[in-house]
């Protein structure tokens, strides 16, 4: 079983390095871009567990290390084969 | 008195905290490594050194916070007893949660490495007793993630009971988003946790305690816990 997992910045909180990809995404002439926050994607495999309980556990998983709560949120995705 | 430095894979600021205790303030010090599960009764205060744990993977601090020894320094600060966080140290006492807030990514996105002055906002606690108020230091910092971040209701908590204990400033002391090297809100350098024994610091006080390695104001935090320990 598969989950995707992505951690961002929660609004609010400035990101410094999106906004350096922003400027230079102006800079090649994507004038369009408005915003850009960066964050972090992580692919989870998991042996033998129901569906539900291993989304649970994923849950746990982010708020115990993958996220820290103080300046991220995350969310989960179930990747069907 | 005795003093515990605790190494974790990729600590590099150990030997100078080890240094500074031993053959500058001639105290008893021992290194702790980071598979230790029980920490010996007679130390009294545990210094969490500079570095790089880990590598840095996910987020500073995120993976030596779960460290077999942190357990432990869980349960050595409950107890009341003194941990010093310095600059990596104090990335993991925040994402351990015993001190609040993080440290993000420098908002140059450069890794910094020089000398700052940092104001001392509040003498009364143990690491800081030898200080003056007001007193503007000069020391070293080496991080790219020093960016001190909290939300406006702990930034409130941290000021009214006096948690700041450092703040970057001029050389005159003046706390100005000019002084800021790294973008930490409200210029914050270094907090001591609500119940006063748990601090972390960014800048490395324990490279300036001698005049042959270019100035000694970073003495004065270790001569305080020092003194206060008695």
């Amino acid at each position: 079983m598969r989950f995707n997992v992505y951690v961002t910045l929660k609004r609010g909180v400035l990101d410094p390095q999106g906004k350096a990809v922003m400027d230079a995404l102006h800079s090649l002439h994507f004038g369009e871009v408005r915003d850009v926050r960066v964050g972090k994607f992580i692919e989870l495999n998991l042996d033998g567990l129901p569906e539900q309980e291993a989304r649970a556990r994923v849950e746990k998983m982010c708020q115990e290390l993958l996220a820290n709560p103080v300046i991220e949120e995350f969310r989960i995705e179930e990747v069907r084969a | 008195m005795k003093f515990g430095v605790v190494v974790f894979p990729g600590s590099n600021c150990d030997h100078d905290c080890h240094h500074v205790l031993k053959n500058v303030l001639s105290k008893d010090v021992t290194y702790i490594w980071h598979k230790t599960t029980a920490v010996d009764d007679d130390v009294d205060c545990l210094i969490l050194p500079g570095g790089f744990s880990y590598g840095d993977y996910l987020r500073t601090g995120a993976i030596a916070r779960f460290s077999p020894v942190m357990a432990e320094v869980e349960q050595f600060a409950k107890k009341g007893k003194y941990v010093m966080g310095i600059c990596n140290g104090f990335q993991i006492l925040c994402e351990a949660g015993l001190l609040p807030g993080v440290l993000m990514m420098n908002n140059s996105l450069k890794f910094i490495c020089k000398n700052v002055h940092i104001r001392v906002e509040n003498i009364h606690t143990p690491f800081t007793s030898k200080c003056r108020k007001g007193e503007v230091l000069k020391m070293p910092i080496a991080h790219k993630d020093g960016n001190y971040f909290v939300d406006e209701s702990t930034l409130k908590r941290l000021e009214d009971n006096g948690q700041v204990l450092f703040r970057y400033s001029t050389p005159d002391g003046d706390v100005s988003s000019k002084a800021n090297p790294n973008g930490s809100v409200a210029n914050i350098a270094g907090v001591v946790n609500a119940e006063g024994n748990v601090m972390g610091m960014m800048p490395h006080p324990e490279r300036v305690c001698e005049p042959i390695l270019g100035g000694t104001d970073g003495l004065g935090i270790f001569t305080s816990i020092v003194e206060f320990l008695g």
